[in-house]
């Protein structure tokens, strides 16, 4: 038997492995202390959990310990990261540079720097979600001081380039950070390898717990400093003041640590089981997959099925736990911003739905998830006007709708 | 956001899904609503030689509310007169299926094809259109 709803929203957040709670437990009363507590044993054994979890973290992106900062999560670390550099390099330049798809949390960083004097260029994406290399070098100039690209996309999984998009950071002089949210724990990252100055990354995506994070900051070649968001006791280097997350911390180490290990099968496991359930989506008839498949993150899958719409679908689907990029909820009314940065008509935007696998997922599910949409996305068709339309052979783009 | 029953009734239990035949001079048909607003509303009445409503029916694209109001109009209309169904106003569909504020536009569509299909009615029998309220969105 298995339990509903089935949960398939792994890129909203993600279960709490039971290992990362379990390490976590001692840290909320035995070993409680402050781990600034310089001069008692209660403050040791904190810091000690500190250090152990910052090794763990460093190792999954290939860093040293010392360039991780912890944050309350990935929303701080790409307002700390981005906000920092423009403070601590307004002498070098007043440049930013990012892409149409990426998180609210930069986007609107962004938006607000602009109001404080910024010139922001927003990289449009190709149909396929990934941004065009030759607009990024082009974009480039020697007012630039930072391109921030996100790592993988939250709505549809693509992954860009890091390691062309860093040849070209590096190669003018450009620091180079990454939302790595949705990516850190999924596939290898590297930040050696990957060339990259800056990345944000939260816990609770990777089956941590939420309300904390890190911004990784890189210390040589080149030594990247951001000013400090937050005053006060001058915690993490100066960067980041605030009592450090202790359990919290304890809990994102021990996911990294069990990220590093399961990774490749937890890859194996899912993209066969993400690819199982697209494939059966598609046979649908006017089905379609959002963004590039071949760059993907395993896990997750961004499918349109025409003529409906998905808000409507979603609740013919109660027993999936899903997302859709329709926001007919939202006051605006507008669809996904992302996948209309692919182009895509709002139509389309609004059919969309986002299944996102994760760590705990079974095979039962999926075929629940399956049998579920087909039924879902079948009986809603037979109620949707579009539908028939098309069904009978009339151009839709060719009908004067009554706007409203 | 949590439907209220009945809205989840209605999706569930659509009264009067279909389809009419549209060229019938009888047959009143109202499309309005657009894709790329994420809804459209098409709701057909036929009437009879007294004016009366004998039968509606309707499809949507859109939301649970969408789909929800329009199963609503259907039943409303049926045994009204054409008079009598002009009078539907929105706001009592919104209290109908307790619909929150971010859903008052599905009540409003709902309307709009109400008088956008008896308006279609009347043009095919040699009557004037009556003038629709300016769009409320």
């Amino acid at each position: 038997m298995i339990q509903l709803p089935i949960y398939l929203d792994n890129n909203a957040t993600t279960p709490m492995d039971p290992r990362v709670l379990e390490a976590m437990l001692p840290y909320f009363n035995e070993k409680f202390g402050n781990a600034a507590s310089r001069n008692h044993p209660f403050g040791w054994a904190a810091e000690e959990g500190v250090d152990y979890a910052r090794e763990q973290i460093a190792k999954l992106i290939n860093c040293s310990e010392k360039e991780i900062i912890f944050t309350s999560g990935a929303t701080e670390s790409n307002n700390l990261a981005i906000k920092g550099v423009f403070e601590m390099y307004a002498a070098k330049g007043n440049h930013i540079i990012t892409a149409t798809t990426e998180h609210k949390a930069v986007l609107d960083t962004c938006a607000h720097l602009e109001k404080l004097g910024a010139t922001i260029t927003y990289l449009e994406v190709k149909a396929d979600g990934l941004i065009d290399l030759n607009e990024l070098s082009n974009a480039i100039t020697d007012k630039t001081i930072l391109v921030s690209i996100m790592y993988g996309n939250n709505e549809i999984g693509v992954i860009q380039p890091m390691k062309e998009i860093s040849a070209i950071t590096r190669s003018k002089g450009v620091l180079l950070h990454t939302d790595a949210t949705q990516t850190v724990g999924k596939i290898p990252v590297d930040v050696e390898a990957d060339g990259i100055d800056l990345l944000s990354f939260t816990a609770h995506k990777m089956y941590g717990p939420k309300g904390v994070g890190a911004l990784y900051v890189r210390r040589k070649n080149p030594r990247v400093k951001v000013t400090a968001q937050m005053d006060g006791g001058g915690h993490e280097r100066g960067m980041r003041s605030g009592t450090l997350n202790v359990p919290g911390i304890v809990g994102f180490g021990k996911a990294c640590e069990i990220a590093m290990q399961d990774m490749e099968k937890d890859t194996i496991r899912l993209s066969a089981m993400r690819n199982r359930l697209e494939k059966s989506l598609i046979e649908l008839e006017e089905a379609y997959i959002n963004g590039n498949t071949d760059h993907r993150l395993p896990h997750v899958t961004n499918i349109s099925f025409k003529y409906v719409e998905g808000e409507g679908l979603m609740m013919a689907m109660k027993d999936l736990a899903v997302s859709s990029g329709s926001a007919c909820t939202s006051a605006s009314l507008e669809p996904s911003y992302v996948l209309k940065s692919l182009g895509l008509n709002d139509d389309l935007a609004h059919s969309s739905i986002r299944f996102g696998l994760g760590r705990f997922t079974t095979d039962e599910e999926i075929d629940y998830a399956i049998e579920c949409t087909k039924k879902a996305v079948t009986k809603l068709r037979d109620m949707s006007p579009l539908w028939e339309m098309f069904k009978d052979g009339i151009d839709l783009d060719a009908v004067e709708w009554a706007e409203h | 956001m949590a439907y209220s029953e009945k809205v989840i009734d209605h999706y569930n239990n659509p009264r009067n899904v279909g389809t009419l035949d549209k060229a019938k001079s009888n047959v009143g048909t109202g499309l309005v609503g657009a894709p790329e607003c994420g809804d459209v509303m098409r709701l057909q009445i036929e009437v009879d030689q007294n004016n009366v409503i004998t039968d509606a029916k309707f499809k949507t694209f859109g939301c649970g509310s969408a789909i929800a109001s329009s199963s609503l109009a259907t039943e409303w209309l049926k045994g009204k007169s054409i008079d009598q169904a002009l009078e539907i106003d929105n706001m009592d569909i919104v209290e109908e299926l307790a619909l929150p504020p971010v859903k008052i536009h599905c009540s409003v569509l709902a309307e709009d094809a109400i008088k956008s299909a008896i308006n279609d009615y009347r043009v095919k029998n040699g009557m004037d259109p009556i003038e629709l309220p300016k769009s409320h969105h």
